[in-house]
């Protein structure tokens, strides 16, 4: 861009006396001067020159300044480029006839030096500015193509993560508009090893690009989860750990997440800020479960409540989930849609079978042509009689590579006694088993107790009788601590066998040890008040089966577990 | 009036300070530039083309104003508007009182050469 003191104007005038007055006006100020004395000589000179501002006649031979005028407008295209009108005509019919032919304004005879020169002054200006305009527009242009860009980027990813699988069921119908994932809207689905349907849906606060990058990890980790078999409870507290850390305050996650048993006909349902899921059953009613607990991402843990209803389905009975996309849609007059009109369509539904699309179409036929909101999510959920008729390939496969029956034999060496505790190394095998993690604090007080009786009644060979009385109880502690340190001899050998059902597993726990036994007649017919103390009885009351062999230095202890434990 | 005072001077002698050495040349050219349009108006006149008489009588009206020759000036507003609707008559004896009078200012215009 030229600098204010290299303007270059044209001046088109057939009078010699006027051009030349105006000329040397326009130099005096500093600028470039470009001449012509018709309207076929302003063109040519404009095109050549490219001036900054135009003064044209208007009544000159060959061509006149109005046709001057349109050829030059149109030549310059979206640039501004002020075109003065020389002129003493006055009556507004001539004024009109200037205006319209894309002059910006007048000057008038005799010219005055000052006016002129203001008039240079602003329209320059007004170019300068205009020429600004066009580049930030240009650049806004360009910015908003590769925003777009990214945007398609960047839902590629994000649908590759969220879709993992989860499309051909009977069961399940969804709809999420296109661009709803960066109003935040996330919508996960997939087949547990036992055939339940599981299902989030979450809405993020914000939108754009913030909204959505929550999903990720809330999609990858619902994904790596459910096809591992864990419970719903453990799903929703890991994602919510894992929000809960990543997220900034302020941004969270409402969801809604249900988990389908098409065998027992039941469903469970945990809702975080999320409008009231609807119950639709066969027979026309319709149950509302509505939220009960904080959004993902709010409470830390230990605070954080899994705990869904769960709720009996019969066959044909649907449930439909929503974000508030739904609720809040407006219409021309700002009114939202609201749970009123929701309900409205519940009630003139004839065919279940129609209702997902009835709910879609009289949205958007509310909305008209109103702002239109981008980010409408509806789920519906069928309880069908047949079990689901997909299962995801690469959760096949998974569940093929999970341990179904296995074994384990740890053995506990002398010199480890004094300085080893082999329970965590145990419980981390343990917790690998999906869904054993539920009742890792109850096989960790089982492991606990009967690994330390093998160790101090077995190995150690030391009387819980010492604990009754106080000064003992320091006595059996020294003893122990004694003994441990010097022992050269002996093992605990701890056996864990596995096995998996479609319902749950079976855990055997053995623990032997090195020392003599002891009478397992006396246990039983005592209850065990002497001997063990209320460590073994506590045992007994948490496994299915306690069972003591022969000479007495060898448990077995049985736990059972269900999935819907 | 206008027979006493054809020209404003004061006009002029703002006009001759923005053209500082190129006033004489203006000067020149304004005459030069009328001489022309009076006998275009009167060749216009002469084939009874108003339009043509119009132009050049609002062209010279322009100039003559840019010069401070105002009596010229309303002399040509007279025949442009009579030209405009085409009352051609009678426009001989006002083009020959515009004679006169560019011929005083002329005079007037010789003392600055």
């Amino acid at each position: 861009m030229k600098d204010d003191r290299a303007i270059t104007v044209l001046v088109a005038d057939d009078t010699d006396t006027d051009r030349l007055i105006l000329e040397t006006i326009v130099r005096k100020e500093g600028h470039t001067v470009v001449s012509a004395r018709d309207g076929l000589e302003a063109i040519e000179q404009f095109d050549r020159a490219r001036p900054d501002i135009v003064l044209l006649d208007a009544l000159m031979p060959n061509m006149d300044g109005f046709e001057a005028a349109r050829r030059i407008k149109a030549l310059a295209g979206e640039e501004l480029v002020p075109i003065i009108f020389l002129t003493s005509l006055t009556d507004t019919e001539s004024l009109v006839k200037c205006l319209e032919a894309g002059g910006d304004d007048f000057l008038s005879k005799p010219y005055n030096r000052v006016i002129l020169k203001a008039k240079i002054k602003a329209f320059y200006r007004m170019r300068t500015m205009n020429r600004t305009m066009l580049e930030q527009r240009d650049q806004i242009a360009l910015h908003n193509e590769h925003f777009l860009q990214e945007q398609t980027v960047a839902k590629q990813v994000f649908d590759n993560i969220t879709s993992g699988g989860h499309l051909n069921t009977n069961n399940l119908r969804y709809f999420l508009s296109p661009l709803a994932v960066f109003n935040g809207d996330v919508m996960v689905a997939s087949t547990t090893p036992a055939g339940n349907l599981m299902v989030l849906l979450g809405d993020f606060t914000g939108h754009g690009l913030p909204a959505a990058i929550g999903a990720m990890p809330l999609a990858t980790t619902f994904y790596g989860m459910v096809s591992k078999g864990f419970s719903m409870t453990d799903i929703l507290a890991e994602i919510n750990g894992k929000l809960k850390s990543i997220l900034p305050v302020g941004l969270f996650c409402c969801a809604t997440m249900v988990d389908m048993n098409f065998r027992k006909n039941t469903v469970r349902i945990w809702t975080g800020g999320l409008p009231a899921a609807y119950i639709y059953r066969a027979g026309g009613e319709i149950e509302q479960v509505k939220s009960t607990h904080l959004p993902l991402g709010v409470l830390s843990n230990k605070d954080f409540k899994a705990d869904p209803a769960l709720l009996h389905l019969d066959e044909g009975d649907r449930l439909y989930l929503w974000s508030d996309g739904i609720h809040e849609a407006r219409n021309t007059a700002g009114e939202m849609f609201g749970e009123e009109r929701l309900l409205g369509v519940f009630a003139r539904n004839t065919e279940r079978e129609q209702l997902f699309d009835e709910v879609l179409s009289q949205v958007k036929a509310f909305v008209g042509r109103g702002e239109k909101s981008d980010d409408l999510s509806l789920i519906e959920l069928v309880m069908a009689p047949s079990p689901l008729d997909y299962v995801d390939k690469s959760v096949q496969a998974r569940a093929q590579s999970q341990l179904a029956e296995w074994s384990l034999a740890f053995e506990v060496k002398p010199s480890s006694f004094a300085i080893f505790d082999p329970l965590p190394l145990l419980l981390s095998v343990l917790l690998e088993v999906p869904g054993l993690r539920n009742h890792s604090g109850t096989l960790y007080t089982v492991i606990s107790e009967l690994y330390t009786n093998a160790l101090e009644h077995g190995v150690l060979g030391l009387d819980s009788n010492l604990k009754n009385n106080p000064d003992g109880f320091d006595r059996y502690y020294e003893l122990r601590k004694e003994r441990t340190g010097q022992i050269t001899e002996g093992y605990i050998r701890i056996t864990l066998a596995h096995q998996t059902f479609a319902e749950g597993g079976c855990l055997n726990i053995i623990v032997e040890d090195s020392g003599a036994g002891f009478d397992i007649s006396s246990l039983k017919s005592d209850g065990g008040n002497d001997y063990s103390g209320r460590g073994l009885k506590l045992v007994e009351t948490l496994c299915d089966t306690l069972e003591y062999r022969e000479p007495g230095n060898c448990v077995l202890a049985t736990y059972r577990w269900h999935c819907d434990d | 009036m206008s027979d006493s005072h054809p020209i404003d001077h004061d006009t002029l002698a703002a006009l001759r300070e923005v053209m500082e050495d190129d006033f004489y040349h203006l000067i020149e050219t304004y005459i030069g530039d009328s001489e022309q349009r009076l006998a275009s108006m009167q060749k216009a006149l002469a084939a009874g083309n108003g339009e043509e008489v119009r132009r050049a009588a609002h062209s010279f009206k322009g100039s003559c104003s840019n010069l401070g020759a105002n009596g010229l000036v309303s002399r040509c507003q007279t025949i442009e508007d009579s030209a405009a609707k085409g009352e051609l008559k009678g426009l001989e004896h006002l083009l020959v009182e515009l004679q006169n009078e560019f011929n005083q200012v002329k005079n007037q215009l010789e003392i600055y050469q």
